[in-house]
């Protein structure tokens, strides 16, 4: 059982009982989608497939159709690539690392966070696939035996790194999130009362059956688990950060890259996990269990992760004029002056000015302000990729290839894709599944049923009838 | 010895032997089924119920099988083999490239039959490499859009003997009927097409043979005929120039015989480190209105105004005169920088030195003539007894020809291979009295402006289709041999008009028997036979006889032409217009040809279009920005073109470039640019392409220039370019390098001493190249040779908007600033009068590649011989190498460029395809590609020296842009055989000019550059930036 000292606001409000945590949260499972889902199932259907036309034409036609030249090899393909992995990052972090840390806030949201972390990394990999020349021949950048003789992928290429990496990443993450959604699915499969609900979520329940070492099994797994993906918080942008920083092109070379990217991905994970949370608890009356005190603590994080990346933006600039290199100190100053200002001061103000606001505790407890500001923190985030990779390329060495890259429509319509894809499947997670990790949730909340009467005891509030009105709630005993 | 192993058998039967055993031990299977029975399946005869499932199987199969059959393509083998024809061996032929007044003497290279690349004719004295022109004269025999046949009106179908019998006919009526025929052609270079001209007239009488070029010397002809009483073009030798001075004169780019004056030109500007090497150089003074490609090599440049050429010459002569004690003229006394300066070194340099006037005005041209003659130059480095025999148009001749066609006097006129209905300022007259003519026929491939308006086109095949001979200078011949058979029902001019003159056909044995009867008594020796093979072979023979020199004495009347340019130079106030002809395009003969189109212009780096340059301050006074299309309107006409910011364009002056604006040359060629030489006049007789005084207002339209690069300046960056002028080198070869140093614990040292590279060793060769900056002019023709030897794709002016031009090779132009080192800002900007580099680009071959490391699927490795190399089908297009390249030379399919409606150029046909080189091959969609070295060329010739058994010689294998290069600028060979070439040049040029490009990036390529040095004074030295 939770203890929280009585003098804290409890981590989950509203007097919840272990029923009611069930109800709440089966609820959206067990009954048909509400009228808002189905709108909004609608419009990620068609932003889907029109991101999917422009997709299919992309592959059709070629790269051509795309805004990229011979100097800007990357643009929007890259960043977009990145600015997912960065946003996958938090639920990783939430999951693995708040838990080694004792965090048991996280448990509210740490279930919505995961799955945002895996839709967010095959966005993210769909790009990978779409900026290659040849899709169709992705494989050859995994080390299988072929029938090519004796042609391996290149052990020196960080792109050869990224595919481990981000393949590691996907496949961890997948595993923790459905290990955690495990005790979940059988709550349902129990509750179920259709044949065809009951076998699907009985399926991948796996025959749990809540035994005291089944649960022990559970924690032994969440813990290996969590120290395994600890280190890949932090890998996996390094390594997504190598592709620049192992590179010879002012701008790119630069050994702060890791920790920069890290960082700079917990704080565009956790604007996207606001702003996902915020939507989700409206939407699904979570207000006890995603509370104000969850929201300011993810802004504390933001602000943290803001604050780390704004000095490392004011370290590169002084290491590009302290170290000399006519090169890099041209591509810092460009950046601030050249012809792309306007990206690298929109970078600077979503990213540096905005997070710092939160530094009043009247903003960061405000929905709506960090709803916006953490709009706004993934958009300083995508111009933040959109400044290394594209204003980096356009004037590097030779003035003589320096070039302006302006996006077409498919740039922008398979960018519109991820996006397609990321809602429609983050839908239909919420709907299908629990959004709210109840196992967890019900380690952390402050009441028990012991006090109610036995009628009533381990019955959700909302079923209850013909009785007083019952006290759960100890702070008010 | 007894066999003492254990036997063991398979079973009783082996044991026992007995006959079954016997019979079935060869069979493995027993008794296979009989023959019959699957015979009987097959023709239905003993179908058997068992057997339904097979047939119906097969059946299914079969049916399926054929539906989803390809088109058959038949490919016929060779019953007979050619003789002489090896399949993937090439053959190699001299010929001769003639396009009016244009002359090479040329290698054919063919493969299977078929030419596919074009080299220079190293016997040449007077054409070693070829111009970009030359290399690209290739596609314009695969052009799909030629005319197939004769055509009769709208007809066709019609037979070249129908044409024939009608044009005799109608021939033989005018003659006798005392009408006027009249040959119009461009300069014709070949004597022996003369005499078949001329045998034509002796059968018409009433014929005469016009010639007139469509950018005109005919000023310097006249000139010459009232200066020294020789009505001829000189021949220039610019290798014997210490002091030159061209005067509106683009002799390295696009002036009469450039790529040859390129190459005598580059003699004078080579330079060695060497402690014994070379260490002076021409100086090249340059005046002239646009920024040509002659003005961008110059040591000193000064921009003038059309309307100054002439008080420019003028003033010349006085400075001169005035000094050497001869008579002075009247005329403006021009205040221009450099002028006194030039005067000062042409008179140090006297009798070596020269100057060049192009301007189309005898009277200029007169004075040009006694400048030179009061130098001595004349004998040194102008020759008036071996005149060039390329550009004998006559202006005055052909202005007369149009009044007669107007006038209705002339009954027939025959269109030679000109196009005047486009290329003359009068070309609109002529189109609308063209068709009045009785008889008109054309010669021309196409049915363009010209031959569309005439009765009958009778087509001459492309020269490479063709037997020619050319004698470009006075007593040096050329032979132009077929190097395939005729591709379509065409037939040579020449043989038609040997025809209609009721003359035997056969233009090959015409030119043999004129070269009988002509040339082999010019001290040929031996039999004719072996004259004329021996001829073939080499392309080009000498005539033995020494050429006669006559004594050249000035004894023109220079008062008078002094007072002609007086009256000519009106001082203006306005917006004077200066038409100009550019490097790529010409005259625009050729604009129909996509590698033309797409290459860009030396010095504006523009494709696909021309353009108004003018310079950034009457681009501000008049409100204009680069793009903004104007309306340039001259005496009453006008043409609409967008403007260009041309850094050395001379305030108050407009310039556009000629041959561009076709409109029935084909889908490359049509709508490409405007044309404007109807803006041009007719001043006194001559073409003048300076028409006065033009008015420029703003349209309100926008057009994007398609320029391959759009930054000016090299921004200070010294690793990447480096230079110093003549007298600090003459001090230090070291002058102008840039060693970057780094600070260490140890203190500094070479950037490139610091390493975490293990190196490669290359044991056998290591190819590598050299660069030098002071040779290379800048034309681009090894541009164009790159794109014919490696299949390298044509993208279309979109694309090269879009920077996705294809070319492996590039040439990158720089201009100078006036900005502070720092003032990142300023530096942008060029400087008014700029000087100018080249600096030819190409994949470095860096030995510590960044394109190698970075690479997912090892698609772009390190060979052993020091090449990087790419390998098409493993490339996955993740375009990492292309980003992480320093030099920005990888190149990615960002479509699939053949087969293609969207790039409708040469590799969207079956006969543009032909022009593809089978040892590249064509990439596909979404790989990356870049400079191999040739590396086709390379396996070749090592494999022909390892089956005579021996090393690679040097010089035996280069690359296609070393050998197309006129001015020798690049070195190719083995780094590693001590005695090549480029091991003795880098053996005293690493401690001389001899740089890497960012050194300090350590890359260590395979390619160097030498420094550009520029023979100026030390302090006028401006710092590039």
């Amino acid at each position: 059982m939770h203890v929280t000292s009585p003098v804290r606001e409890p981590l989950i409000q509203g007097g919840k009982t272990y029923a009611d945590v069930t109800e709440d949260i089966c609820r959206h499972v067990e009954g048909s989608p509400t009228k808002e889902w189905k709108i909004a199932f609608g419009i990620s259907l068609i932003v889907l497939a029109y991101g999917s036309v422009c997709l299919a034409w992309t592959w059709w036609e070629g790269l051509g159709v795309w805004g990229l030249n011979k100097t800007v090899g990357w643009a929007w393909d890259i960043t977009n690539f990145v600015w997912w992995v960065g946003i996958g990052h938090a639920g990783t972090l939430i999951s693995a690392i708040l838990l080694l840390f004792r965090q048991k806030w996280r448990t509210s949201i740490n279930r919505a966070a995961e799955a945002m972390t895996i839709f967010a990394v095959i966005c993210a990999a769909s790009f990978i696939l779409m900026h290659m020349g040849r899709p169709w021949m992705a494989y050859w950048a995994l080390p299988l035996p072929n029938a090519f003789g004796s042609l391996w992928v290149n052990f020196n290429s960080p792109l050869v790194w990224d595919v481990f990496a981000i393949s590691t990443y996907f496949s961890v993450s997948l595993v923790f999130w459905y290990i955690g959604l495990i005790p979940d699915l059988a709550t349902i499969r129990d509750r179920a009362t259709s044949k065809v609900s009951r076998f699907m979520y009985g399926t991948f329940a796996m025959g749990w059956d809540g035994s005291a070492k089944t649960w022990a099994r559970y924690e032994y797994i969440s813990l290996i688990l969590a120290g395994l993906s600890t280190p890949l918080v932090l890998s996996v942008h390094t390594i997504v950060s190598m592709d620049f920083a192992t590179s010879v092109i002012p701008g790119w070379h630069t050994t702060i890259f890791p920790p920069y990217f890290v960082a700079g991905a917990i704080f565009s994970g956790f604007a996207m996990v606001q702003n996902l949370m915020l939507i989700t608890r409206v939407v699904y009356r979570l207000e006890d269990y995603i509370t104000l005190e969850h929201i300011e603590t993810m802004n504390k994080v933001i602000t943290l992760t803001g604050s780390v990346v704004g000095v490392a933006y004011i370290t590169e600039f002084f290491i590009a004029w302290y170290s000399g290199v006519e090169y890099e100190y041209y591509a810092f100053f460009n950046r601030m002056t050249g012809p792309y200002w306007w990206a690298y001061w929109a970078m600077m103000t979503c990213n540096v000015i905005s997070p710092q606001l939160f530094w009043s505790r009247k903003l960061r407890r405000s929905i709506t302000f960090t709803f916006f500001i953490s709009v706004v923190v993934n958009i300083g985030m995508w111009f933040e990729r959109f400044v290394i990779i594209v204003t980096s390329l356009h004037r590097d060495y030779l003035p003589s290839s320096w070039t302006m890259f302006s996006p077409t429509r498919y740039d922008i319509g398979d960018y519109i894709f991820s996006f397609g894809l990321f809602f429609t499947l983050f839908l239909l997670f919420s709907k299908y599944l629990p959004v709210v990790n109840m196992a967890e949730v019900k380690a952390v909340i402050r009441s028990t049923s012991a006090n109610l009467p036995q009628k009533i005891a381990g019955v959700a509030k909302v079923r209850q009838r013909g009785t007083a009105e019952p006290v759960y709630n100890k702070d008010k005993e | 010895m007894e066999n003492t192993n254990k036997r063991y058998w398979r079973g009783l039967e082996e044991l026992r032997n007995d006959e079954s055993f016997i019979k079935n031990a060869s069979s493995e299977f027993g008794d296979a089924p009989a023959q019959t029975q699957y015979e009987s399946l097959l023709d239905g005869s003993g179908t058997h119920r068992r057997d339904f499932l097979k047939v119906l199987g097969f059946g299914m199969a079969a049916v399926s099988l054929a539906a989803c059959e390809t088109p058959v393509k038949k490919a016929i083998p060779y019953v007979n083999k050619p003789e002489g024809e090896f399949p993937t061996i090439a053959n190699w032929y001299a010929s001769t490239y003639l396009d009016g007044g244009d002359y090479a003497s040329i290698l054919v290279k063919t493969r299977e039959g078929r030419p596919i690349k074009i080299e220079g004719n190293a016997l040449s004295k007077i054409s070693t490499g070829t111009s970009a022109r030359v290399q690209a004269s290739l596609l314009g025999l695969y052009d799909n859009e030629k005319l197939k046949g004769p055509k009769k009106g709208g007809d066709l179908k019609v037979s070249w003997d129908t044409i024939d019998k009608e044009i005799q006919q109608q021939l033989g009526q005018i003659a006798a009927s005392g009408g006027a025929i009249r040959i119009v052609s461009p300069t014709i270079v070949s004597p022996s097409t003369k005499a078949v001209i001329a045998d034509f007239t002796a059968k018409y009488p009433t014929t005469r043979h016009i010639m007139y070029d469509a950018n005109s010397s005919y000023g310097i002809v006249k000139g010459n005929e009232l200066s020294f009483g020789k009505a001829v073009f000189p021949s220039y030798d610019f290798s014997k120039a210490k002091v030159i001075v061209g005067i509106d004169a683009d002799f390295l780019g696009s002036w009469v015989m450039a790529d040859g004056f390129a190459s005598k030109y580059a003699e004078t500007r080579r330079i060695s480190s060497a402690k014994d090497g070379k260490k002076d150089m021409s100086r090249h003074y340059q005046f002239e209105t646009t920024l040509s490609l002659t003005g961008s090599n110059a040591d000193y440049r000064s921009g003038v105004k059309p309307s100054q050429i002439g008080s420019v010459v003028t003033s010349l002569y006085n400075k001169v005169a005035s000094k050497l004690g001869g008579k002075s003229i009247s005329g403006t006394a021009l205040q221009i920088s450099n002028l006194d300066k030039a005067a000062t070194d042409l008179i140090a340099a006297k009798g070596q030195a020269l100057v060049v006037c192009g301007i189309n005005d005898p009277s200029v041209q007169t004075v040009v003539n006694a400048l030179n003659a009061m130098l001595g130059s004349y004998g040194a480095t102008i020759n008036l007894d071996t005149p060039l025999n390329l550009r004998q148009g006559n202006d005055v001749q052909m202005n007369e020809f149009i009044d007669e066609v107007k006038g209705g006097k002339v009954a027939a006129v025959i269109i030679y291979g000109a196009n005047p209905v486009y290329d003359h300022p009068r070309g609109a007259e002529l189109a609308s009295s063209l068709p009045k003519v009785k008889l008109g026929i054309s010669f021309n491939d196409r049915a363009d402006e010209t031959a569309s308006l005439v009765q009958y086109i009778c087509p001459a095949p492309h020269y490479l289709e063709s037997w020619n001979d050319a004698e470009p200078m006075a007593g040096m011949y050329s032979l132009g041999q077929p190097t395939i058979s005729l591709i379509f029902s065409t037939r040579q001019a020449q043989a038609s008009l040997l025809k209609w003159a009721g003359l035997p056909d056969d233009y090959h044995e015409y030119i043999k028997s004129y070269w009988r009867k002509n040339i082999f008594t010019q001290g040929g020796t031996g039999n004719f036979e072996n004259f004329w093979v021996q001829s073939l072979h080499d392309g080009v023979y000498q005539a033995q006889q020494p050429v006669a020199s006559s004594g050249t004495s000035f004894t023109g009347n220079i008062d008078e032409a002094a007072a002609a340019i007086a009256r000519n130079a009106k001082a203006t106030t306005g917006i004077e217009l200066a038409l100009y002809e550019n490097v790529a395009i010409g005259t625009g003969a050729c604009a129909n040809n996509p590698w033309l189109q797409e290459l860009p212009d030396p010095v504006t780096k523009a494709t696909w279009d021309n353009y108004a340059c003018v310079s950034q301050k009457t681009a501000t006074d008049l409100g204009l920005v680069q793009g903004d299309v104007v309306k340039v309107d001259v005496k009453g006409k006008s043409v609409e073109v967008p403007v260009i910011i041309q850094p050395g364009q001379p305030t108050g002056t407009v310039a556009i470039s000629i041959g561009y604006g076709r409109e029935k040359s084909g889908k490359s060629g049509d709508g490409v640019g405007k044309n404007v030489y109807p803006l041009a006049v007719i001043s006194g007789g001559f073409v003048s392409l300076y028409p006065g005084e033009a008015t420029i207002s703003k349209t309100g339209n926008f057009r994007e220039i398609a320029q391959t690069q759009t930054h000016d300046t090299v921004m200070g960056r010294k690793s990447v370019l480096q230079e110093t002028v003549l007298g600090q080198f003459q001090k230090d070869p070291l002058a102008g390098r840039f060693i970057p140093k780094v600070e260490t614990a140890e203190g500094p040292v070479n950037a490139t001493d610091l390493t975490l590279w293990n190196g490669h060793k290359y044991k056998n060769h290591s190819w590598g190249m050299i660069i030098d900056l002071n040779s290379c002019v800048g034309c681009g023709s090894c541009v164009v040779s790159c794109i014919s030897e490696n299949n390298i794709p044509v993208v279309g002016r979109q694309e090269v908007i879009n920077s996705r031009e294809m070319h492996w090779m590039r040439i990158d132009r720089y201009y100078s600033t006036d900005a502070e080192i720092g003032d990142y800002k300023a530096m942008e900007v060029a400087s008014d009068n700029p000087e100018v580099t080249f600096q030819p680009m190409l994949c470095q071959h860096c030995n510590n590649a960044p394109c190698e490391t970075v690479c997912p699927v090892l698609a772009t490795t390190h060979s052993s011989e020091g090449l990087n190399q790419m390998t098409y089908n493993r490339c996955v297009g993740t375009r990492y190498c292309a980003n992480n390249c320093p030099y920005k030379v990888r190149r990615f399919n960002w479509f699939k460029y053949f087969d293609n409606d969207n790039f409708d150029y040469n590799f969207n046909n079956d006969l543009g395809k032909m022009a593809i080189n089978p040892d590249v091959t064509v990439r596909s969609r979404g790989v990356i590609e870049k400079c191999s070295m040739c590396v086709q060329r390379i396996q070749e010739g090592k494999l022909t020296a390892r089956k005579e058994r021996r090393r690679v010689a040097d010089g035996e294998i280069v690359t296609a842009c070393a050998q197309s290069c006129p001015t020798n600028a690049i070195t190719f060979g083995d780094m590693n055989d001590p005695e090549s070439n480029i091991s003795k040049m880098l053996e005293v040029e690493r401690e001389g000019r001899a740089f890497h490009m960012l050194e300090e990036i350590n890359t260590r390529p395979q390619v160097s550059y030498l420094t550009k040095v520029r023979n100026k004074d030390v302090a006028s030295n401006k710092q590039p930036a």
